[in-house]
């Protein structure tokens, strides 16, 4: 993933973009996470200011959503689907794994990787799935784990 | 040589085991033996046991390849896959196949069939014919077919959308709008998905038959953003439904304006609940609101708003083409019309079958699923995401149908059927139901935001062995309040699959060694 420092001219454009539209908040944080990789202070203050919200509405906002983590995440994020449907697949040993694979516990990051669940990726029939960097993979075995998250370290 | 044409499935669960190598794979291999050939990205037929599923047309007939790999793709060359050769992974023409033949497609009947993002291939197969239909009908006999149709919401609650939109249609407001909730958050459910990737245009159309219908000129999508994918499939669709006139103003010369923003959702369940929708659609927290007011008398920015999920309607366009006779020649009861169970967890032959209601778990599991992946006996099936019960084997062949589940403490919800072996915990899945409530509650109500946790500690004790008969009855206890008092289905259903776990497999909290017994 590759994301870029936080930087308000680009976070303005990306505003404007919305038009400053208040109701767009939710997808602005959207671009926010795909251009800085993570919503900072800084970033709090300028949306607060240009979308004429209060930094509290805006703090309101970005913890309220799984999606809008606070702090930089890793090189690559990993997501396990946690929900029944990988449950009954075996995705809570899948976990367990990946944790020890990659030397990361779950909800936290090292400079490579961040690791967190999931509540359902919709490949409930492909059980059980994974998420990296956005790309979702179904039956996800420990070895097969191995191997996808091996070909992403190796792309960077 | 003629060309000859080649089907691989753009679609999340296909993509998510290969398709896009096997893809890439067949052109390049093509390429380098001269072959002519034209790869079309279609959606999934639902069959996605059999992905990736791979199509060549030959004579006029789509010849399946199932569970292709990247690494198959010149072996098939070799075995003159191009004219429809016999290999070990043909399944024959890809309409003979038995999980897709004995299917009541009524919604998801261009799935797999057509390019998704092709008008052309829409039209050709009657795409927009509905709504040319609906403007020559006019907005009262179109709300009028979807009553007689009897269609109930689709997202789970199984509330009339006919009697929605005539509220909506009656409200008074200088802008109406219509929400689409595509957020499907249940575990075990993907149908929304396979539509919106596989015939977004479907979708599309809905919409602007229930636009038509209340008078509302604005539509909107509230996407999860789980699904990269769809989103990309569905934005492109709209733009291209925009370009070529069918979005916009003055639609192909009807008089009617119509358009659609698609909004992504940030990875909160309660988002699907209607009204945490509406507020997230808005740029706030995803915080439910209180009913009354209906959304469809104030719903998005206080203004009347028809919320309904993707299935509910895109099944309109049908309902309007083919009338709402043929439409309730399916179903049995109250239950009208078909629905799109989806097969997933410990399930062989995992998939999307839209049968018409009153076809039993049991046939779904056993004659299209194939029983569990692992082999082993049926333990538990979770129908209808997260807040639904766990039904056990003996409750099989319970027909379904949204008041029969009612009557067994469960509900049809989505339609996702979940299946869990006997090596299944279910405690440990009681437990997950509290936790997951916990995770997730928008915090409004107490019952929610606290019962959730103190769940998870209840049954914790439980497990350890502390107390259990007490800890039992404060269990009990705790689903009355929070089914009480929530004031939504988070908290106000999570108590459904925890009490089915209590009844019905309470050996599993006293397996584990006890404490104090």
């Amino acid at each position: 993933m590759t994301t870029e420092a936080f930087d308000k001219q680009t976070a303005t454009e990306i505003i404007q973009g919305f038009e400053a539209r208040a109701e767009m908040l939710v997808q602005i944080l959207h671009e926010f996470i795909a251009r800085f990789g993570w919503i900072s202070e800084a970033a709090i203050r300028q949306l607060a200011e240009e979308l004429n919200l209060s930094r509290a509405e805006v703090h309101g906002v970005v913890s309220y959503y799984h999606d809008f983590r606070t702090e930089p995440p890793g090189q690559h994020i990993v997501k396990i689907c946690a929900a029944e449907a990988c449950q009954a697949m075996g995705s809570r040993e899948l976990s367990v794994h990946a944790q020890e694979s990659l030397g990361v516990t779950m909800h936290s990051s090292n400079i490579d990787i961040t690791l967190e669940p999931v509540y359902c990726l919709g490949n409930c029939a492909c059980s059980p799935a994974i998420m990296v960097d956005g790309k979702t993979y179904g039956r996800v075995s420990p070895d097969r784990f191995d191997t996808i998250v091996a070909s992403f370290e190796g792309s960077d | 040589m003629a060309r000859t044409t080649i089907y691989v499935p753009r679609e999340t669960a296909a993509v998510s085991v290969g398709a896009d190598e096997v893809a890439i794979e067949i052109a390049r291999q093509a390429k380098s033996l001269g072959e002519d050939i034209e790869l079309i990205r279609n959606g999934s037929w639902g069959a996605t046991w059999l992905e990736p599923l791979v199509e060549v047309v030959v004579d006029d007939a789509r010849i399946a390849y199932g569970n292709v790999e990247a690494t198959d793709v010149s072996e098939l060359f070799a075995a003159g896959f191009l004219t429809g050769a016999e290999h070990e992974r043909c399944l024959g023409p890809t309409t003979e196949i038995p999980y897709l033949l004995n299917q009541d497609r009524w919604t998801f009947w261009r799935c797999g069939l057509i390019a998704p993002l092709s008008i052309d291939d829409f039209r050709a197969h009657q795409g927009f014919n509905a709504f040319e239909k609906a403007v020559d009908m006019g907005a009262d006999a179109v709300i009028e077919a979807v009553k007689s149709s009897g269609l109930r919401g689709r997202g789970g609650a199984g509330f009339p959308a006919g009697i929605k939109w005539q509220t909506a249609a009656s409200a008074t407001g200088d802008q109406k709008y219509i929400a689409c909730n595509a957020d499907e958050g249940d575990s075990g459910t993907f149908s929304d998905r396979i539509l919106m990737e596989s015939d977004p245009l479907c979708l599309v159309e809905g919409m602007m038959i229930a636009g038509l219908a209340v008078g509302a000129s604005r539509g909107y999508i509230y996407l999860r953003s789980e699904y990269p994918l769809t989103h990309s499939i569905l934005s492109r669709a709209i733009e291209t439904a925009r370009e070529s006139g069918w979005l916009g103003e003055n639609i192909q010369g009807s008089g009617f304006n119509f358009d659609i923003e698609l909004h992504l959702g940030a990875g909160s369940y309660v988002c699907g609940e209607e009204t945490a929708m509406l507020e997230s659609l808005e740029g706030k927290q995803g915080i439910v609101r209180y009913k009354p007011p209906l959304p469809a008398i104030e719903g998005l920015f206080g203004k009347p708003t028809v919320v309904n999920n993707v299935v509910t309607l895109a099944s309109v366009p049908n309902i309007i083409n083919l009338g709402a006779d043929k439409y309730t020649s399916f179903g049995v009861n109250r239950s009208t019309g078909t629905l799109a169970f989806q097969l997933a967890g410990n399930i062989k032959h995992g998939g999307l079958v839209e049968k018409g209601f009153g076809i039993t778990l049991r046939e779904l599991i056993e004659d299209w699923g194939g029983g569990t992946e692992s082999g082993r006996p049926v333990k538990a099936v979770q129908v209808g995401g997260p807040l639904g019960a766990y039904i056990p084997a003996e409750q099989l062949d319970t027909p379904l149908d949204y008041e029969a589940f009612i009557e067994i403490g469960a509900m049809v919800g989505h339609g996702g059927i979940v299946v869990f072996d006997e090596t299944a915990d279910m405690a440990q899945q009681a437990r997950f139901a509290m936790e997951f409530c916990a995770i997730e509650s928008c915090g409004k109500c107490t019952p929610c935001r606290i019962g959730s946790t103190r769940g998870v500690e209840v049954i914790d004790r439980m497990v350890a062995g502390v107390e259990r008969e007490d800890n039992y009855d404060l269990l009990v206890e705790l689903c009355d309040t929070m089914e009480d008092a929530s004031l939504c289905a988070m908290g106000g259903m999570t108590p459904f699959p925890v009490r089915s776990v209590l009844r019905y497999f309470a050996e599993d909290f006293s397996s584990a060694v006890g404490v104090d017994e």
